[in-house]
């Protein structure tokens, strides 16, 4: 039996050193923001040349006729339609302390959601809304909501659709820390995990218009424009955090904490790059 | 509370065409919670659509159908301006009634 | 891809298929004892461990270890050894999956 995990020890490194042995050309190690995702927009396009930029943020909607015209006929009656109107409503209740969302945020919580995720230099991180909102909630003595579930849902649905239209706007300060988070966004988005060996990019990027399973894949670009979304799936809403743990999942990595680092950090470089394309949130998919 | 019924229903003068989407958990019995405990079964048996009295559609529905079902149809008639009343029940006897305006 | 990196993709998942088809197929000579299931364990969970301070845990490790947990608290502690050991290689995979992404991403990135 001893002799059973030398063998495979011996295995691994075999391949490891197979692996490193491949000369791989590396991209500078500073990241050019501007540049990158003018060429992420491109590769897009490229691929895809009937779709118009700003329709990619429908998704698998957007990849072919059949499918677009499902898209139309859902709009019209949108599952996503009682959420919406329940985050309304919690959204305008104040809090027992008296005060309400609307007094952590700028212009009252109403058409900001193109806004985020952004670089706090104060705490040399990534804030993203779902975060934001939660940190207003502590902050005035409510309990925080469950980034997964239906409250933190239904939220951000209603932030999402007072955004309706507005181009995403992610920034990054002038600030080393910053331009790291970025980085680590995209090293996470490329990085292959879990048994399936899968990144986000295996999807996303190399196979969009695809299927896997009966699913029809989404690109990349965009992607983020129509969160939080009613998920035909799940037969609910679905959060930004409940889509990053569960992809993780899928592939048969233990998803991290919602809010790690990795995926605040994930949220900001896949926002920054769909910079331009306007918020369409909050949507249906299959 | 808010109903669950949402209703559009626009005449184009020969036919009326109505689409609704109801809230509605149709639990179908089988699925187990997170304690393990199945989550019993609750769902709508019956949609009416009346207009001037008479159903112009009814469902029978059981638990296959999903969750928050959404339902498109056409009937002939139906003037702009007249109402058209919707209402379910369920395998637990709650109900809900609307009434909306022809567009 | 190019075919070097296509080759060395195959040769990567032929060699972690050779691996976890060993520790899967472990010949016993004697039955196995609680102490042996016991050190099985460590090791795996001291892997699966290492792996988590990598963030890069896969589930498929978890199942396996909780396998292990029930084969051995049935009394069964050959197939908790069998379990463990596959624990212990599909840990030392994410481990080394952790360890040459941190280069291989590039290769996938958009430019």
């Amino acid at each position: 039996m001893r002799s059973a995990i030398h063998l495979s020890s011996a295995a691994l490194a075999l391949a490891a050193l197979v692996l490193t042995a491949v000369p791989i050309a590396v991209a500078a190690d500073t990241p050019d923001p501007v540049g990158e995702a003018r060429a992420f927009q491109k590769f897009f396009t490229d691929k895809f040349p009937k779709v118009k930029l700003e329709d990619f943020v429908n998704g698998p909607y957007s990849m072919n006729e059949d499918m677009h015209r499902q898209w139309q006929d859902k709009e019209q009656f949108p599952p996503y339609d009682f959420s919406l109107e329940a985050g309304k409503e919690m959204f305008s209740k104040p809090f027992k302390n008296g005060k309400s969302y609307a007094d952590c945020f700028a212009n009252q919580g109403i058409g900001i959601r193109q806004n985020y995720p952004y670089f706090d230099e104060k705490e040399g991180k990534v804030v993203t809304l779902e975060l934001a909102l939660n940190r207003c909630r502590e902050a005035n003595g409510e309990a925080p909501f469950s980034y997964v579930k239906d409250e933190m849902a239904a939220l951000t649905a209603y932030m999402a659709f007072t955004s309706r239209g507005k181009p995403f706007n992610i920034k990054i300060p002038d600030d080393p820390r910053a331009l790291e988070a970025y980085q680590n966004g995209k090293r996470y988005f490329y990085t292959r995990r879990g048994q399936l060996n899968f990144s986000c990019a295996s999807c996303h990027v190399q196979n969009p218009g695809e299927r896997i399973r009966a699913e029809v894949l989404a690109p990349a670009i965009g992607i983020l424009n129509a969160m939080p979304i009613y998920r035909s799936e799940w037969g609910g809403m679905g959060t930004i955090s409940r889509r990053f743990t569960t992809c993780n999942s899928q592939i048969r990595g233990v998803p991290l904490d919602p809010q790690s680092d990795e995926y605040r950090d994930v949220e900001y470089y896949l926002s920054y790059v769909s910079n331009g394309l306007p918020i369409s949130g909050p949507g249906a998919r299959p | 509370m808010a109903s669950t019924i949402r209703v559009r229903a626009t005449s184009s003068g020969e036919t009326t065409e109505v689409q609704a989407l109801i809230q509605h958990p149709m639990d179908t019995g089988l699925v187990k919670d997170a304690k393990g405990e199945l989550i019993p079964p609750h769902y709508i048996q019956q949609l009416t659509f009346e207009y001037e009295g008479k159903n112009v559609f009814v469902a029978d529905w059981g638990p296959a159908v999903s969750k928050d079902p959404y339902v498109k149809f056409s009937f002939k008639g139906g003037k702009k301006g007249d109402d058209l009343k919707i209402s379910w029940v369920d395998n637990k006897g709650t109900s809900d009634t609307t009434t909306a305006k022809i567009q | 891809m190019s075919i070097i990196r296509k080759a060395a993709r195959f040769k990567f998942t032929v060699s972690l298929a050779t691996v976890l088809l060993i520790a899967g197929s472990a010949p016993v000579f004697a039955a196995a004892s609680d102490a042996d299931f016991k050190n099985a364990y460590a090791a795996a969970e001291a892997a699966n461990k290492e792996a988590g301070s990598l963030r890069n845990q896969w589930t498929t490790t978890s199942a396996a270890l909780a396998a292990a947990r029930k084969a051995a608290e049935a009394g069964d502690f050959d197939k908790a050894v069998a379990s463990s050991k596959e624990a212990e290689a599909l840990a030392k995979a994410s481990i080394f999956q952790a360890i040459s992404e941190k280069e291989a991403w590039k290769a996938m990135e958009i430019r």
